[in-house]
């Protein structure tokens, strides 16, 4: 596998600051005079430049895929089973670069962010930010480090949504894109999830309309609500009864609205971990980019059409118990991309997690992905 | 498919006997009717490969002939060994159609023993026909005077080219030479080709009795 290493992880990271000045057209219409993005690399950079891997993120990560921090250990990236020295995304051979996207609650410009036209946190004048727009910036990053085509653009879920923009919006720039339980737009089912979760934040009354930065209060019980929510939707039904079934924690009812049952303090917890770190307006515009990802809408409705600038090399992974981004949706996306005539390779991993399925470790899932590394490894770089 | 590797995996583990197909391997061998199919297609084309297994016969046709393509398969395993030698796979079950394929957006498409194997056999045919211009087929020919040996003799043939138990075989549509010929006569098919073979060299005299193996150009009548 991969260089021939045991796996290892890439030890040690620190996360770097990019500014940027040059004014920012965002899809809606608002332009984001100045802005700054943070990252993370692992692996070096060769000579031609050739060997760059952009790792887009989904909901709820940011820019810290793989490694550990100096005085936090513990704190372990999000995809660090996929990303290392003998890996599968193999960091001796590949340089791979993760961005915390703009509108983001890590570290890039967002909705906590210092206005300068006010001198106040942003709040909820943070602009609605989409996909398009990540790949804007992330494309202006890219500039910055002299990175002129990527090996591999890759995600998984909303991380998978940028991948996949990335190819048709600079198509010169992607050799191979890795589309990971990905749909080519969300589902009314989709959006009244997504719904629901905002409505949990907006109507805690500690929102404030947005502007909570200068009070002493978050909207972390609408935000707790709103991940519970989204975790229940990243999980299989079979997933959740074999993970915790009908289990009590203190082996009896108790007749109460206390969390009784395994799941309800599994969710809380969840819920209440990610409220304390996680900002509500970040969580409100990821939704919404979410939500507008809409390839096809341009192109009266034909995402072959949407996709037809593609020219890189596609590798489609879904996994058959994702009802959220069902296997369905990613054939979608292979059918368009046979329509344009596009490298691509299409694999269903059968596996029992459900959407998350896309950041756990699986043989199958990180055999598909070596193997696809390998191959690029091997090609001739333009 | 799966079934036809498995096949060939059984069969060289019974060593190599006088029908053995070569490895499907990818280690540089390639089997018996890869040259015909080969010989079939014109350089350059664009053609899918159903249920080859690991892909080595898109690869060799990439080699030999300079087809761009995919290949289609159901398990795991086999979309693992496709991309690991570097050709393109859509995993998919051949039973459900090829309706992620347009209309004639192919050159060519191979079913390469596979068709036995296949429970909806118009279908896959009629499907084939529909994305490509021509379709090759390849399979045992069950009318082999050695399978026939092994009826009278009071058995289901178990041979290097039909390598399972009666029990236990994927082999649900397994035909003759004739057979096939009637088959595509009574379904719209006209065949452009046939080349028979027995170990790798051609049958010409009384094919449906000397002949191992079938390999087919055909396009709609």
């Amino acid at each position: 596998m991969g260089s021939g290493t045991a796996p290892r992880s890439v030890g040690i990271v620190a996360p770097q600051t990019a500014r940027f000045s040059e004014p920012l057209r965002l899809r809606s219409g608002a332009v984001m005079d100045a802005y700054q993005l943070v990252y993370e690399t692992y692996g070096q950079l060769n000579a031609e430049r050739s060997n760059a891997v952009l790792v887009c993120h989904a909901l709820n990560a940011a820019h810290h895929v793989a490694g550990y921090y100096a005085d936090a250990p513990d704190n372990v990236g999000w995809w660090d089973n996929m990303i290392g020295p003998g890996k599968p995304v193999d960091t001796e051979r590949f340089f791979v670069i993760g961005v915390n996207n703009l509108g983001g609650c890590h570290g890039s410009t967002g909705p906590a962010s210092i206005n300068p036209n006010t001198g106040k946190p942003w709040g909820a004048d943070f602009p609605v930010v989409t996909v398009e727009d990540w790949v804007a910036t992330q494309a202006r990053l890219a500039d910055r480090l002299g990175i002129r085509q990527f090996a591999a653009v890759m995600g998984g879920s909303l991380g998978a949504m940028q991948a996949l923009a990335w190819t048709y919006l600079h198509p010169e720039r992607v050799r191979h894109a890795l589309v990971i339980a990905c749909a080519p737009n969300l589902s009314a089912q989709n959006i009244a999830f997504n719904e629901v979760a905002r409505q949990a934040i907006i109507t805690d009354p500690d929102f404030h309309d947005g502007h909570y930065y200068g009070r002493d209060t978050r909207p972390t019980r609408g935000l707790r609500v709103a991940r519970m929510i989204g975790h229940i939707t990243y999980l299989s039904d079979d997933e959740m009864a074999s993970k915790f079934g009908r289990q009590l924690k203190s082996g009896k009812l108790h007749y109460t609205f206390d969390p009784e049952f395994e799941i309800e303090s599994y969710l809380r917890h969840q819920g209440g971990k990610f409220s304390e770190t996680f900002d509500a307006n970040t969580y409100l515009r990821i939704t919404k980019a979410l939500d507008y990802f809409d390839p096809a809408l341009e192109h009266g409705g034909s995402l072959s059409k949407a996709l037809a600038p593609a020219r890189a090399n596609f590798l489609v992974v879904s996994f058959t118990t994702d009802w959220r981004f069902s296997p369905q949706r990613s054939r979608e996306i292979v059918k368009a991309l046979l329509d344009n005539r596009c490298g691509v390779s299409y694999a269903e991993i059968n596996a029992p997690h459900g959407h998350d399925a896309f950041l756990l470790e699986d043989a199958r899932y990180h055999h598909l992905v070596t193997a696809y590394f390998d191959r690029i490894q091997r090609e001739p770089s333009a | 498919m799966r079934d036809s590797r498995e096949g060939l995996e059984r069969g060289d583990r019974k060593g190599p006997g006088p029908f053995a197909p070569m490895s499907a391997n990818g280690n540089g061998f390639k089997r018996a009717d890869f040259d015909a199919i080969a010989e079939s297609i014109r350089p350059g084309s664009r053609v899918l490969d159903l249920g080859c297994g690991d892909g080595v016969l898109l690869k060799y046709l990439k080699g030999a002939r300079r087809v761009t393509g995919y290949d289609v398969e159901i398990d795991d395993a086999s979309v693992l060994g496709c991309l690991t030698n570097g050709v393109d796979v859509i995993q998919s079950d051949l039973e459900r159609g090829l309706s992620e394929f347009e209309s004639h957006s192919f050159d060519y498409v191979v079913l390469s023993q596979t068709l036995q194997a296949m429970r909806n056999t118009e279908g896959i045919i009629r499907d084939m026909l529909r994305v490509a211009r021509e379709g090759i087929v390849t399979f045992p020919n069950f009318g082999y005077w050695l399978n026939r040996l092994e009826v009278l003799a009071g058995h289901m043939p178990v041979s290097d080219n039909l390598p399972y138990q009666w029990h236990d075989t994927p082999n649900v549509h397994l035909c003759t030479i004739s057979d096939f010929e009637d088959f595509c006569a009574g379904h719209g098919v006209k065949i452009l080709e046939r080349k028979v073979l027995t170990s790798g060299r051609p049958v010409e005299v009384l094919p449906n009795l000397l002949g191992a193996l079938a390999v087919y150009r055909f396009q709609r009548a």
